[in-house]
C-alpha cells in the first residue's frame, strides 16, 4: 500500500469540483443536476475510504456505506419528483418551474 | 505496482467523469458515469475496502444508474435536439470553481506526500463487527430513512 493520502484527496477534490460544476452548469436538465450530486457524493465516499485506509480503522468505510444508503433514498425521491414534474409541465428544465417566483 | 494501477484508475475516473458531464445525451452520460464508477470501485478495492467496492458496483453502477436510465427512457428525454445544452457562459462559474480547487490542491500538493502505512485492508468480519456492534443505531435510522423514501416515492408517483 504505497498510495499517498494526498493524492487520494486530490482525486476526490477534482471529482467534487466536476460534480459541482455539472450541477451549476446544467440548469436546463434536472437529471444532469442529479448526476452532478451523485459525482459529489462519490468524491466524499472516496475521502472517507482513503481516511479509513490511512488510519486503519473500519469507521470510514462504514460511513461510505451509510452515504450509499442515503444516496439511494435521495435518488429514488428525486426521480419520483422528476417524473411528477414532467407529468405536470412536460419538461425537465428547471427554469420552467418558477411558479413560486424563486 | 499498486501505485501505477491507482494512477491509471484515477485517470479513467477523471476522463469518464469529464465525458459524462459534457455529454449531450443523458444516456451517454449515464454510460460514461458507470465506467467512472467501476474504476472508482477498483480504487476502493486498492484502498483496502472490498465491501465498499462491491457495494459500489452493485448499488451505484447496478441499481442507481439503471434507475436514472429507466427514468430517461420512460420520459423520452433521449432526444438531444429537444434538450438545450449549457452554453460556454453557463460553464463560467464551473471553470472559476475549478481554478479555486486547483489552487487549493496546489497547497495540498506542495507538502511532501507521505505514503500510507502498511495496511492489509479491512476484512468483511471486522467491517460487519464495527457495523453492527458500534453503529447499530445508525443501521436502524438508515432503514427507517429508506422506508420513508419508499413511502414518499410511492406518494409522489401515484396516479391522480
Amino acid at each position: 500500500m504505497s498510495i499517498p493520502l494526498e493524492h487520494v484527496i486530490i482525486l476526490a477534490s477534482l471529482l467534487f469540483a466536476m460534480g459541482l460544476g455539472c450541477t451549476v452548469a446544467w440548469r436546463s436538465n434536472v437529471i444532469m443536476m442529479l448526476i452532478g450530486i451523485e459525482i459529489m457524493l462519490n468524491a466524499v465516499m472516496l475521502v472517507f475510504v482513503g481516511a479509513s485506509a490511512r488510519w486503519g480503522v473500519a469507521d470510514g468505510q462504514l460511513f461510505a456505506l451509510l452515504i450509499m444508503a442515503l444516496t439511494s433514498a435521495e435518488v429514488s425521491l428525486a426521480l419520483a419528483m422528476v417524473v411528477y414534474l414532467h407529468r405536470r409541465k412536460k419538461t425537465v428544465n428547471t427554469d420552467v418551474f418558477d411558479s413560486m417566483k424563486g | 505496482m499498486e501505485t501505477i494501477v491507482f494512477y491509471i484508475l484515477a485517470a479513467v475516473t477523471l476522463v469518464g467523469t469529464v465525458l459524462a458531464i459534457t455529454a449531450r445525451q443523458g444516456v451517454h452520460a449515464i454510460v460514461y458515469l458507470v465506467t467512472s464508477f467501476f474504476a472508482l470501485a477498483l480504487i476502493f478495492y486498492l484502498l483496502g475496502a472490498p465491501m465498499v467496492a462491491s457495494f459500489e458496483v452493485i448499488i451505484y453502477a447496478g441499481a442507481i444508474m439503471v434507475l436514472f436510465l429507466f427514468v430517461i427512457m420512460m420520459l423520452d428525454l433521449g432526444k438531444p435536439e429537444k434538450i438545450q445544452t449549457p452554453k460556454l457562459y453557463d460553464w463560467c462559474p464551473a471553470i472559476l470553481l475549478l481554478v479555486v480547487i486547483t489552487g487549493s490542491m496546489g497547497v495540498l500538493a506542495s507538502r511532501a506526500a507521505t505514503p500510507l502505512n502498511a495496511f492489509a485492508g479491512i476484512s468483511v468480519q471486522e467491517f460487519s463487527f464495527t457495523l453492527f456492534k458500534r453503529y447499530g443505531a445508525a443501521i436502524e435510522i438508515i432503514s427507517m430513512q429508506l422506508l420513508f423514501a419508499l413511502v414518499g416515492a410511492l406518494y409522489l408517483g401515484r396516479r391522480r
